[in-house]
Order: structure tokens, then C-alpha cells, then sequence
């Protein structure tokens, strides 16, 4: 039997794989990761947060080159990660692909893509979910 | 057959590339030798967080993207490769959910050496017509491995095409489809080796050019054509030489097979190949033009199709994905040691 | 609520201590805050612990039990808990142990802070560090913490135009009072050429920018302010204390530049102690990385939003500047044993306000400040004393 915590990765594919957040219908204010209650509204948005899919069109807003990287990630330093304002309002933190490490910067567009995140080992299921490239 | 095609089309390969004069180096050939020899000039590498699973959904996403269907009205899927990320568990599972046509949905995923993609093609077109299924989407890709210092390395390349077929708004018609298949190990990869093997330069005339000009003959003697009439040819091409030939033991000159001869360029993306050559075509190709694609897969078959490109083609939106042209300029080179840790050829503890 | 003061305090040397196994070291604080404290084993009334993973790093949970055993007090059968903020779990640890005796609920505790992060390899405490940040939507898609903290540092460079020799000068400051310090880690000055030179971890904080791994204990006894005299002869008062939370992930923040967890628990903190930023007279602040330190000093109101890196650069925040800042050397000279941290921040606050803090005293010091935060900012704790 794998020890992976695999429940709990497959729970997350609609947000890894499509970006599936959710608005309050109160107040519009939209959410990534899905909100169980809109933190503004509070108990007046219980059964009023709906599912939305977001565009995956961002900005950085801030990043890092990472140069000592976690064990699954080891193969891929030096990586960019970054903080991304998505268009529809909430941050997201996630690596950068695709580009030369000095073309990050902050205030560039930027797209999701979906990629390999990490693997459970060689025998532990693979995790896919969103990066980023640069759209300007 | 009535009216049955391509409703849309995608295609990816992965911004990494390697030199094969840097291959040959690394094994103390003459870089010239080699890639005259193979007319490979360089090929694609994946990166360490791409594989067919991710390539299939990069090109599944960009066939959608062309066209406005609603992905819930995809009744199947079929993902053809020989190299799975899993080797139980299929990628067509994940291309699904990405692509968001769960769960209604008809998915398996295939192998036949390189033409698992073209079976697909096959098996979404008999779905449709038989009217099981709106839409199937059927994607060959490839992120294929070669022994390190093998023939094999040169060509061995990543990259996938992705094809919708239904029977509305077709932008590029199937007229027909045959195949032609022998037991025949000429290339193969035996369970839980990393590696494949072959049988040298068996894989030539028993394998590859055989079963290519049977089937495309055949093909031919069904539709009552000669090559003069397509416009354009997509051969198998596991190296930059073979289509060539095979083109010119046909009947087909060097400009029918040109726009969809990336071999050169890209290497051999397996499963993706002629799917990808076809993608080329189709970024190009006019309303009333015609294309002959053949494919051939080790082990071995051919499968052959006889397209004609509709007035449909103009109303997708093509620059809605990118282009072949546009994806083998984006690119970024590796040397043999970057190659040699991303392709997993280095012994870690 | 009742006054609160401190009676007692007691820490180890921080460092690797290959000799010695968590359960030394937390009885050897703990021993040490004991004796100076006065007070006998049968007077205190409960003990209160911060670790933030001895799960991962020893393999050993339920840890207030551990120490009341291994600290000689099962047989007494008193009250003991862990708890647990990430890298603020000493100072947390230190709140209950206050709120407790405010609240009228105890007279004397213990509260000790411990980790013990050398017996799994720098891998492993570098992911069980990682656990303090949000394993979900960080973590997974592979932001360090140190790339937290980087990502912190390139928007304040961006928006406030702070250098990476600003945040050097951080570095050069602490190892500078580290090396006056015979507990601490690293015990030796460094220069600025070395910290901008340092391997980089992720950019801009190079390996010098980072505090280090450490295994270490600190610990202090707490009475009630109207039975201190009893025991101590230099009892110091908590005269604020203040705690606050924010959103787990870095991305979710009002300003990536502020900790509002510090600002909330630094305004707690003023509100009940009664004074203004401008009153304190020296701080030991959370500078887990140097950038730490230059937001802390912003959001504790002793400089201006974004003047931070300025002021490092003016030296106001060294030994003899007007606000000194991590006398003790800080987490980067040191150590930061994770648990033990906030309760060790306390020690040498009460160190300088007994006037005990040797080559390191700061002269007319009359109210202490310490600041401890947890992961990139979720909790943050702040704690100000005065002597009494």
C-alpha cells in the first residue's frame, strides 16, 4: 500500500487542473482556493457561494529564484516561483516555465499551463496542476 | 463514408531542444556524419514536469480552443503512446478531467508503437458514425526514450497532436481509412525494461516501407487515386530519410511531404509524429486541397487516410493555439549533461 | 487580570548539539530558570512548552507530558501543554503561561521552549520547517519557506527601494552581538562582502541572509506580580502582551509587505502595557531571514513603512543606536531552534533589563520588546516587559 496522502490530492484536481474557485453571489468577490463562506459576508453567503473557472490570465506581483529547492523539486533549481494576481481578483502562488530566469519580473502578464507538479516517488501516484509562462 | 472528419485540431512540443551534433559529440561520432546521415538536425527534449500526459492536454486544450464546443458533447477519448506516465492508469482519465468532459465519457488509452494515435483517429471516427458519440477526440503523443548512446537517441522526441472528430462543421473530411498489419518485430520494449529494442536494419524494407506501401497503395487502388492527386503526403518519419524515400517509391514528390515532414526539426515524437505532421498540414492547407497520411507503428501496421479540406477550415479560428511554425521556433537549447538529468539517464540514490 | 512577572529564566547554548537528546536540553532550561528563580518544584503550578514539530524532528508527540516527566515533575501530576504556532510557538507558549496567571487560574509556572533539529538530516528539517507555510497551495507547487521570505524581500525592494546590502547590514549587525554572546551559535563577526557574496538560496537572500538550524531550550518562570518580590530580587514585569493571526498562505495577505499579524499583536501589546513604539527601549525581533527583520522594525512602528532598510543602513538599530534590535545577535547569530525561540527572545530581554547581559548591555534600558512570528507571518506574538 502507497502512503501517500492520495484523497487528499485527488480532492484538489478541479483547482490544480482548471483553476475552479468559487464567488460569493453577495458581494461578487471571487475566491482561489473555493471559500466555504465568503469571509466579507460571512454567514449571509451560507448557499450563496457558486463555482466559477477561472481564466488561468494573471501579473506577478512578486517572485524568487529558488536556488536550494525541496526534495521533489531538486532536478528543476535554479526555478522562478511567483505570486500572481489572477484577472478575476485572488493570488495564487506557483512556478514560472518556459523563459530565460532573468525575463521574470515583477508586473509581467502571465498565463496558466498545466504541467507535472511533483510525484509520490517512483511508485506513488504523480500529481499534475497549473505554472505559469510568460504571455509578454 | 458521410461527412465524417476533423472538427478541430492541436498540437504541442515541448520549448527544450537538443543538437544531435551535441548527441554525437557526447558519444565520439562525427556530428556531421550523423546528422546528414539521419537529416535530423535537432529534436525536442521535455522538461523535467512534462510528460504525455501534460502534452496531451496541451494539445487537447488547443484543438478545443479552435472551435466552440461545448466539452461535455466529447464522447470519447483515446490517448495513444508508448510512454504512459503510468503504465496502469490511463492518461486519457487526465486529459478528461482537464479538458472538463467528465464523466460521461468512452476512454482507453493505446499503444501500437507509433500509430497508436492514428488507431485512435480510427476507432472516434467509427464511434461517430455509428452515432454512439457526438465528438471523440483522439491524441497521440510521445515523450519516447532511447538507450543512451543507441542509434535510437537521435530521433527520439517528444510531442503530441490532438484531433476532434464529429460529423458537423468538419474542416477536414475523412473520404476513407485502411490499414495493414503483420506480426512483424522490428522494434519493441519488453515490460519493465526502460529502454526499446530493435532489429537493426530489419526495421527498414520488411518493416517500415512494406507495410507504408502496401497500405498507401491500397488506400489509393480503394479511392481510384494516384499520388498526383493530393496535395499534400504525411509519412511515418522516424528519422529525416525514410519519408523521403518511401514518398519517392510511391509516386510523392519531396514538396507534397514538406510541409509535413517535421522530422528534421523535432525528431521523431513516436506516436505523435504523423499526428503532428498532419497539424502542420492543416495550418496551411486550403478548402478543396487533399492529403494522403500514412502511419506506420512497429510490430507492425499502417494506418492510411485519404482527407479532402472543406470551406469549414476557414471558419475556425487557427491562431487561437499555436502554430507548428510558431512552437519549432520557440525554443531553448540544452547540452548532453542538461538532456542527460532531465531524461532520467543519470543513476540517482 | 492580575500583573504577571518574570522571576526566573534559564537557556541552553544553541547550536548542533550532537551530546545532547531533546529531553536534556529542556531539563537543563529548565533547571537553570528553576534555581534562578527561586522557587521549588512544589510551587509551580502548571507548565506550558513550545515545539513546533517534535513530531517530525524527534518522532515524538504529546510533549507536554514529555517534559513534565523529564523535567522531574510527573509526580507532582501538574497541568502540562504543548503548544504549537510554527516558529512562534515559544512566545505563544509564553502568552498561555501569562494569561493563565492574569486570569487568576495559576501563581507560578514554568513555560520552557524547545527544538531539536539536528538528529534528522538538513532535508528533512528543511520540509519540517516548510510545514509552517501552507503545505496546499504553497508548499506543493514548490515555494520554500526561505522563498517566502524572498518573494517578501524582492517586493520590498520593488516598492520601498531596499538593497540587498541593506538587508546585509542586518546579517553583519547580529553576528556582530552574536559574537558577544557566549550561548549563541555563530560567535563570530562577519563582513558585508561575505553575506552579499553568500550561495544563493532564493533570490535576493543569499546563505547568510538565512538563520540557521539549531538545537537549543529556553526557559522562564512566571508569578504573580504581587508575589515576585518573594523570589526575586530583579523581578521583571510583563507590562503588554499581544497576539494576532493572519491567512496561512503569504499570497493571501492585505500587503506582502506587512505582517498584520505584527501589527495587531504589537498594538495589543502597546494598548496594555500603555506606551507608544517610541517608548521601547530595545526589541528582540523575529529575523528568521534578514528581511524579517527590516518589515519587523516597520510593523512595530519604531520606523516608518518601507524606511527599514534605511534605517539598518543609518545603524540606528545597533548596540548603541537609538532602538537596538537583536541584542542577543538575533536568530541568525544566535540560532533559532524553532519552540525555543520566543521564550529565548524573552531571556535576553530579561537579561538587559536586570543589567546581567555582560559585553552586550545596552545602558539605560527600561522597556523590552520581544517579537515572534510564526511561518511567514500567520500568528505573531509580542510581549513587552519593564523592570519592575
Amino acid at each position: 500500500m502507497v502512503d501517500g496522502a492520495v484523497p487528499r490530492f485527488w480532492r484538489e484536481i478541479p483547482q490544480r487542473y482548471n483553476l475552479i474557485g468559487n464567488r460569493c453571489e453577495s458581494c461578487k468577490t471571487v475566491y482561489f482556493p473555493p471559500m466555504e463562506a465568503c469571509p466579507k459576508c460571512r454567514r449571509k453567503s451560507l448557499g450563496k457561494m457558486k463555482e466559477l473557472k477561472l481564466s488561468g490570465k494573471g501579473e506577478i506581483v512578486t517572485y524568487t529564484i529558488i536556488h536550494v529547492g525541496p526534495e521533489n523539486f531538486e532536478n528543476q533549481t535554479p526555478y522562478p516561483i511567483a505570486i500572481i494576481k489572477l484577472k478575476e481578483g485572488p493570488h495564487i502562488t506557483a512556478q514560472i516555465v518556459d523563459c530565460d530566469l532573468k525575463d521574470v519580473k515583477i508586473g509581467k502578464k502571465v498565463e496558466s499551463t498545466f504541467r507535472k507538479i511533483q510525484q509520490d516517488g517512483d511508485i506513488g501516484a504523480i500529481y499534475y496542476g497549473y505554472k505559469f509562462k510568460l504571455t509578454d | 463514408m458521410d461527412n465524417i472528419g476533423i472538427i478541430s485540431y492541436g498540437a504541442y512540443i515541448p520549448r527544450l531542444r537538443i543538437k544531435t551534433e551535441d548527441i554525437a559529440r557526447a558519444w565520439g561520432k562525427d556530428p556531421e556524419t550523423i546528422s546528414k546521415g539521419l537529416n535530423i538536425l535537432e529534436k525536442t527534449v521535455p522538461h523535467c514536469d512534462q510528460d504525455v500526459a501534460t502534452i496531451s492536454v496541451e494539445a487537447a486544450r488547443a484543438a478545443i480552443n479552435r472551435i466552440n464546443i461545448d466539452p461535455q458533447d466529447i464522447g470519447a477519448i483515446y490517448v495513444g503512446s508508448e510512454s504512459h506516465p503510468y503504465a496502469v492508469k490511463p492518461t486519457g482519465t487526465i486529459v478528461g478531467e482537464a479538458i472538463l468532459a467528465t464523466p460521461i465519457l468512452h476512454v482507453a488509452d493505446y499503444e501500437f508503437a507509433c500509430k497508436a494515435g492514428t488507431a485512435a483517429i480510427q476507432t472516434c471516427m467509427s464511434l461517430v458514425k455509428s452515432d454512439m458519440i457526438k465528438y471523440g477526440m483522439a491524441i497521440g503523443a510521445d515523450t519516447s526514450q532511447a538507450a543512451p548512446g543507441d542509434a535510437l537517441e537521435y530521433a527520439a522526441s517528444a510531442g503530441g497532436g490532438a484531433f476532434i472528430i464529429g460529423k458537423e462543421n468538419v474542416i477536414a473530411e475523412i473520404n476513407d481509412t485502411c490499414s495493414y498489419t503483420t506480426d512483424t518485430p522490428d522494434f519493441w520494449r519488453r515490460e519493465g525494461r526502460k529502454y526499446p529494442a530493435h532489429g537493426g536494419r530489419f526495421t527498414g524494407t520488411p518493416a517500415y516501407f512494406k507495410h507504408i506501401t502496401n497500405n498507401a497503395n491500397n488506400l489509393m487502388e480503394k479511392m481510384q487515386t494516384k499520388p498526383d492527386d493530393y496535395n499534400y503526403a504525411i509519412f511515418h518519419q522516424p528519422n529525416g530519410k525514410f519519408p523521403i524515400r518511401v514518398a519517392k517509391m510511391l509516386g510523392f514528390s519531396y514538396d507534397q511531404i514538406k510541409q509535413g515532414l517535421l522530422c528534421p526539426y523535432v525528431g521523431n515524437t513516436y506516436s505523435g509524429a504523423t499526428m503532428i505532421g498532419l497539424a502542420s498540414v492543416l495550418d496551411v492547407a486550403k478548402p478543396g486541397e487533399r492529403v494522403f497520411l500514412t502511419s506506420y507503428g512497429s510490430g507492425a501496421g499502417s494506418d492510411a487516410f485519404d482527407i479532402t479540406i472543406t470551406d469549414q477550415i476557414k471558419n475556425i479560428d487557427k491562431n487561437k493555439a499555436p502554430l507548428l511554425s510558431d512552437m519549432i521556433e520557440n525554443k531553448e537549447y540544452v547540452d548532453y549533461t542538461t538532456y542527460a538529468k532531465y531524461r532520467d539517464l543519470l543513476i540517482l540514490e | 487580570m492580575r500583573d504577571v512577572a518574570i522571576i526566573g529564566v534559564g537557556i541552553t547554548k544553541f547550536g548542533e548539539l550532537w551530546d545532547k537528546s531533546f529531553r536534556q536540553l529542556i531539563s537543563e532550561a529548565g533547571s537553570k530558570a528553576i534555581l534562578d528563580s527561586g522557587v521549588s518544584g512544589k510551587d509551580i503550578d502548571a507548565l506550558y512548552i513550545g515545539s513546533m514539530s517534535a513530531g517530525r524532528f524527534v518522532g515524538q508527540e504529546h510533549v507536554g507530558a514529555l517534559v513534565a516527566d523529564a523535567s522531574g515533575f510527573s509526580h507532582l501530576h501538574i497541568p502540562a501543554t504543548r503548544i504549537e504556532g510554527a516558529c512562534a510557538s515559544g512566545a505563544l507558549a509564553v502568552r498561555q503561561g501569562y494569561l493563565s496567571i492574569a486570569s487568576g487560574a495559576n501563581d507560578i509556572v514554568v513555560v520552557g521552549g524547545i527544538e531539536k533539529m539536528n538528529d534528522v538530516g538538513g532535508t528533512s528539517a528543511t520540509e519540517t520547517l516548510a510545514t509552517a507555510a501552507d503545505q496546499e497551495w504553497e508548499s506543493f507547487f514548490g515555494a520554500t519557506f526561505p522563498g517566502l521570505y524572498a518573494m517578501i524581500a524582492k517586493r520590498h525592494m520593488h516598492e520601498y527601494g531596499t538593497t540587498k546590502e541593506q538587508l546585509a547590514q542586518v546579517a553583519v549587525k547580529n553576528h556582530y552581538n552574536g559574537s558577544k554572546n557566549p550561548n549563541a551559535q555563530y560567535r563570530r563577526e562577519i563582513k558585508l562582502e561575505t553575506v552579499m557574496n553568500a550561495s544563493p538560496v532564493a533570490e535576493p537572500l543569499g546563505l547568510f541572509d538565512c538563520s540557521p538550524v539549531s538545537d537549543g531550550a529556553a526557559s522562564l518562570i512566571l508569578c504573580a506580580a504581587d508575589k515576585a518580590k518573594k523570589y526575586a530580587d530583579k523581578p521583571i514585569k510583563i507590562i503588554g502582551s499581544g497576539q494576532g493571526s493572519d491567512t496561512l498562505a503569504l499570497h493571501g495577505r492585505r500587503d506582502i509587505c506587512t505582517l498584520d499579524s505584527t501589527i495587531h499583536a504589537a498594538k495589543m501589546a502597546y494598548k496594555n502595557a500603555k506606551i507608544k513604539p517610541g517608548d521601547v527601549s530595545l526589541a528582540e525581533v523575529h529575523d528568521c531571514f534578514t528581511i524579517a527583520e527590516i518589515c519587523a522594525i516597520e510593523d512595530l512602528g519604531f520606523v516608518k513603512k518601507g524606511e527599514g532598510g534605511k534605517a539598518v543602513e543609518e545603524k540606528i538599530t545597533t548596540l548603541d543606536g537609538r532602538i537596538p534590535v537583536n541584542t542577543s545577535g538575533g536568530l541568525k547569530s544566535k540560532g533559532h531552534p524553532v519552540g525555543a525561540t520566543g521564550v529565548a527572545q524573552i531571556v535576553e530581554i530579561v537579561e538587559q533589563l536586570r543589567g546581567e547581559a555582560g559585553d552586550r548591555q545596552v545602558k539605560d534600558v527600561k522597556i523590552g520588546l520581544a517579537h515572534n512570528v510564526g511561518g511567514s507571518g500567520a500568528t505573531c506574538v509580542v510581549n513587552i516587559m519593564e523592570a519592575m
